[in-house]
C-alpha cells in the first residue's frame, strides 16, 4: 500500500529522442539508423565505460544511458513513437481520458477478443497464431496511415485517434501473449 | 580506492595503467575465478593445479573455515555444518527454502534472510558465499602477485533483485570491488561469441546446480544484446540429484534417515546421474550408519523416466523467452550449452529436439562463464582500448511494480527492458503538512502484490510543508546496470530532495554488513601495512598527474574557488606521498577525489555534449 501517496499524473520529459539520436522528427524512420546511432552514444556513455571512475561520473554515466535506452526504446515502439512525436507538436495522445472510438473499430476489436477467447478456451494455439498474423496485418496498415498523417498530411488530430488505436492493438497483442502461457500450463 | 578516469569517454589508459581485474562464476556446485593475461582468458586453478572450487564451506567449533575440497571431504560426516549450495538460500527466506527437499541443515527464520545455525554460530548465506569469494580473491591475488583492482561476479540472469544484492553484499565481505554483476549466460555468450567471431541471434541455455536460465542474445561486432531472458530460479542439477536419491529410498525401502546418512546417499546420488553420461547403469552402494549396506544398480532409462519432468519444466521459459524476442526457433542459429547439468545426455536431446538443431558444446560448460565473465572484467577494467572492446547490453529478467489500491501492482519497469532503465512518476500529499510518503515494490509478472516477490519498502521522509494535494513529488525509480533498484525523490515546486530509507524484504541492514566486515577483520591474518604502502603511494601519483592533465584541458569549467580547492587538495596529497603513513595517503587521496568527483563529471556531459552537437542527420 502506497501510504499517503496519491498519484498526481504521470512523468512527462520534453527531451527531443529525435535530436538525441540526429534523426530527423518523422514517423517513418530507418531502423538501421537508429540502431547505429543508438549504438555509438551508448559506446560513449555506458556505465561499463565508468566501472573506475569517481561517483559523480558514475552517476552521470547512469543518467545518461538511461535517458539513451528510454529515447531507443520510445522510438523503435510504433505507438510509443507516434505518441512523443505528437507530444513534440503539443499534441497530447491521451490514452487513459480519451477512450471513445468509432464503432466499427470496436466491433472489429470485440471480434477479435472473442476469437481470442474462443482459441484460449480450447487450448488452440494455431489459432492464436492465426489471429496473430491478423492482428499484425492490422497493426501494419495502421502504421502507415499513422506515416501518412504525421509526414504526409500533417493532420495531427487525425494522427492521434490512429496511435489510439495502435495502442488497443498492442494491448490485444499483449493479452494474446498470455493466452499462449495460459494454454501451456 | 577510485582512480579517477580522465579521459575522454570512450579513450583507453596509458599502457602502464593496466589494472588486473578478474572475473567470478560463484555456481551453486562449483566457483571458479578466471583473469585475461596476454590477451587471453584463463581460469586460475589451485596449488594443486584444480580449477574448480567446490562451492561448500564447512564451519567448525574452533572458528574455523573450511572451503572447497577439504569441506567436500567432510560433507557426509558433519552434514549440519557443512554447507553446500549456498546459492540456493541467497537472498530467499524460510518460505521458499522450505521446498528444498531434505536439507539438513538447523535452518533459523531470520527477518531478512533465512539463516543457517552452525556449530560455529548463525550465519547468513551471504557470510557462507563471502568465504567461498575469499578464498577465490586470495587464490587470485596468489597467482596474480599482487592485489586485484576489482572483480565482475555472475548471477544467474533470472536472479531477482534481492538474490543480487545478496550476491553484492557476499563479494563486498569478501574485500572485492565489485565492478559489475554479470548475467551467466551473457558471460557464457560473450566467451562464445568472442571465441568463434559469432554473428546473429544466439539462445544460452545455462543448466547449473541450481538455477536455470535461458537467453536470447544478439551477437554482433562490437555489441553483446540480449533480447530477451527467461528461466527459473529453482531448478538445476541437484533436483535431478534429489530425484535419483527419492528412488533410491524407496528401492532400498529405507527407514527416515539422519543428517549424514542423508548426505551420504545425496553424494551417491549425484555420482550415479554424472556416471550415467558415459554409462548405461550406475552402481549405488553406500553403508549407512545403521549398518545397512545398500546396493542398487540404476540405469539410464530409468534415470531418464525419474527426470522427465524436469527436462520438459526447462522448456516453459525456452517458450516464454522465445515469445518476448518475438521470434521463433528457426530464427535462432545456434544453443549454447552451459553448466554442467546440460552433459546429461537426455538435456542435450531434448534442446536438440526443441531447437531443431545440434546444440554447440565446443567451449567447457563449466569454465565458460568465468572466462566471460574475465573478459569483461577486463574491459571493465579499462584494459581494452576503444575499438577493441564491445557493449554489453542486458536486460532486467522481472517486471518491478509498486503496490497501489487493492493489493494490486502497477508495473513500472516491464521484464525484458534494457538496463540501466528508469520511470519517473508522480505523488501528491493526502493531508496538510504531510511530510512523508512510503512504497511497497515488487517484483514478478502477476497482478497482485500477494501473487509477486515483496522487494523492499521505500520511506519518504522531509516534503516541505503544504496543503494537501498541493506537492509535485517526483519519485524516480533506477534500475541499474547490476540490475539493482534505487529510488529517489524530489519535490517539484521546492526542488527540495526527499531522503530515502530502504527496508528491503530479503536483504542485510548496511549495519549488519558494517558488523561483518568488522568481524572478519578482527579474524584477518594478513598483514596489509607494507603492501598498502607501495600501493597507495603509487595509486596517489597517478591520481595527481592524471587530475594535473584533467585541469590542463578543461580548466575553465571550473570556478576559481573550486580550482583553489583542487590545487590544495593536490598539494596535500603530493606532501603525504612521501611520509611512509598509508592511511594518510589514502585519507588525501580520497579528499582529492572528492574535490574533483563534479569536475569529472562535467568534463564527461561537456564530451559527449560535443561528441552529440558534431552528428548530422545523414552523416551516418
Amino acid at each position: 500500500m502506497n501510504a499517503g501517496a496519491a498519484r498526481a499524473s504521470t512523468s512527462s520529459g520534453l527531451q527531443n529522442h529525435f535530436e538525441l539520436f540526429g534523426l530527423p522528427p518523422s514517423y517513418g524512420m530507418d531502423e538501421e539508423i537508429l540502431e547505429k546511432a543508438y549504438r555509438e552514444i551508448q559506446a560513449r556513455v555506458h556505465p561499463d565505460r565508468f566501472a573506475h571512475a569517481g561517483d559523480a561520473e558514475r552517476r552521470a554515466s547512469l543518467q545518461w544511458t538511461t535517458r539513451v535506452n528510454e529515447a531507443y526504446r520510445t522510438l523503435k515502439n510504433p505507438v510509443q513513437r507516434g505518441r512523443h512525436l505528437l507530444e513534440l507538436r503539443g499534441i497530447d495522445v491521451a490514452f487513459e481520458t480519451n477512450t471513445q472510438m468509432p464503432t466499427d473499430f470496436l466491433m472489429q476489436q470485440l471480434e477479435l477478443r472473442e476469437e481470442l477467447e474462443a482459441a484460449t478456451g480450447g487450448k488452440d494455439s494455431s489459432r492464436l497464431d492465426g489471429l496473430r498474423s491478423r492482428l499484425r496485418l492490422q497493426e501494419t496498415k495502421l502504421e502507415s496511415e499513422i506515416a501518412e498523417a504525421i509526414d504526409g498530411k500533417k493532420d495531427y488530430a487525425g494522427a492521434a485517434e490512429l496511435v489510439r488505436k495502435l495502442m488497443f492493438l498492442e494491448r490485444l497483442d499483449a493479452e494474446i501473449d498470455s493466452a499462449y502461457e495460459t494454454i501451456e500450463q | 580506492m577510485a582512480l579517477l578516469q580522465i579521459s575522454e569517454p570512450g579513450m583507453s589508459p596509458a599502457p602502464h595503467e593496466h589494472r588486473v581485474a578478474v572475473g567470478i562464476d560463484l555456481g551453486t556446485t562449483n566457483s571458479l575465478v578466471a583473469t585475461v593475461r596476454s590477451g587471453s582468458p584463463t581460469v586460475l586453478p589451485d596449488s594443486l593445479g584444480r580449477p574448480l572450487l567446490p562451492s561448500i564451506v564447512r564451519y567448525a567449533k574452533d572458528g574455523q573455515v573450511e572451503v572447497g575440497y577439504a569441506a567436500q571431504a567432510k560433507q557426509a560426516t558433519d552434514p549440519k555444518n557443512t554447507i553446500v549450495s549456498v546459492k540456493r538460500f541467497m537472498g530467499r527466506g524460510l518460505k521458499d527454502v522450505a521446498h528444498i527437499e531434505n536439507a539438513p541443515y538447523d535452518f533459523v527464520d531470520a527477518p531478512g534472510m533465512v539463516q543457517i545455525r552452525t556449530v560455529a554460530g548463525v550465519r547468513s548465506p551471504v557470510e557462507v558465499s563471502s568465504q567461498i569469494l575469499r578464498v577465490l580473491r586470495e587464490r587470485a591475488e596468489l597467482s596474480l602477485q599482487g592485489a586485484i583492482s576489482g572483480a565482475v561476479i555472475t548471477v544467474p540472469a533470472y536472479f531477482d533483485e534481492a538474490q543480487r544484492q545478496a550476491t553484492k553484499d557476499a563479494g563486498r565481505l569478501a574485500g572485492l570491488n565489485v565492478l559489475r554483476l554479470l548475467s551467466e549466460p551473457t558471460a557464457a555468450a560473450i566467451a562464445y561469441g568472442l571465441e568463434n567471431a559469432a554473428e546473429g541471434v544466439y539462445a544460452v541455455y545455462d543448466l547449473g546446480g541450481g538455477t536455470f536460465d535461458l537467453s536470447i542474445l544478439k551477437l554482433s561486432r562490437g555489441v553483446f544484446e540480449v533480447i530477451a531472458t527467461s528461466g527459473d530460479s529453482m531448478l538445476g542439477g541437484d533436483d535431478f540429484d534429489q530425484r535419483v536419491f527419492c528412488w533410491a529410498v524407496e528401492q532400498a525401502k529405507l527407514p527416515p534417515l539422519g543428517p549424514r546418512d542423508m548426505r551420504l546417499l545425496q553424494v551417491r546420488a549425484r555420482e550415479a546421474k554424472e556416471h550415467l553420461t558415459f554409462h548405461g547403469e550406475a552402481p549405488i552402494t553406500a553403508k549407512l550408519s545403521t549398518g545397512d549396506v545398500l546396493d542398487l544398480s540404476i540405469d539410464s532409462e530409468t534415470f531418464c523416466r525419474i527426470t522427465q519432468t524436469l527436462v520438459q519444466k526447462t522448456l516453459g521459459p525456452v517458450r516464454k523467452a522465445l515469445r518476448d524476442a518475438g521470434l521463433s526457433v528457426d530464427e535462432i542459429k545456434g544453443v549454447v550449452m552451459v553448466g554442467g547439468a546440460t552433459r546429461m545426455p537426455q538435456v542435450q536431446r531434448a534442446v536438440g529436439e526443441f531447437f531443431r538443431r545440434d546444440p554447440l558444446n565446443n567451449l567447457d560448460p563449466d569454465k565458460v562463464v568465468a572466462l566471460g565473465a574475465a573478459m569483461q572484467a577486463n574491459v571493465l577494467a579499462g584494459n581494452k582500448p576503444q575499438g577493441e572492446d564491445w557493449l554489453l547490453l542486458d536486460v532486467i529478467p522481472l517486471s518491478l511494480g509498486i503496490e497501489t489500491m487493492g493489493g494490486l501492482v502497477e508495473k513500472i519497469i516491464p521484464r525484458n527492458t534494457t538496463i540501466p532503465a528508469a520511470k519517473a512518476q508522480e505523488f501528491t500529499t493526502f493531508k496538510d503538512g504531510q511530510s512523508g510518503m512510503s512504497f511497497h515494490v515488487v517484483q514478478g509478472e502477476r497482478e497482485l502484490v500477494a501473487d509477486c516477490r515483496s522487494l523492499a519498502r521505500f520511506e519518504l521522509k522531509g516534503i516541505p510543508p503544504m496543503a494537501a494535494g498541493a506537492a509535485r513529488v517526483r519519485v524516480t525509480f533506477q534500475v541499474d546496470a547490476d540490475g539493482l533498484l534505487s529510488v529517489s525523490a524530489r519535490e517539484k515546486s521546492t526542488g527540495v530532495e526527499a531522503s530515502i530509507s530502504v527496508k528491503p524484504s530479503y536483504g542485510l541492514a548496511d549495519a549488519d554488513i558494517e558488523r561483518m566486515l568488522r568481524e572478519s577483520f578482527e579474524h584477518a591474518r594478513e598483514d596489509v601495512h607494507a603492501r598498502a604502502l607501495a600501493e597507495f603511494r603509487v595509486e596517489g601519483r597517478r591520481l595527481i598527474e592524471a587530475t594535473r592533465s584533467a585541469l590542463d584541458a578543461d580548466k575553465a569549467l571550473l570556478s576559481s574557488q573550486e580550482l583553489n580547492e583542487i590545487e590544495k587538495a593536490m598539494t596535500e596529497l603530493e606532501a603525504r606521498l612521501a611520509a611512509p603513513d598509508h592511511r594518510a595517503i589514502k585519507q588525501a587521496a580520497d579528499a582529492l577525489n572528492r574535490a574533483t568527483d563534479e569536475f569529472a563529471a562535467r568534463r564527461m556531459d561537456a564530451g559527449i555534449k560535443r561528441a552529440l552537437a558534431g552528428r548530422q542527420i545523414g552523416s551516418l
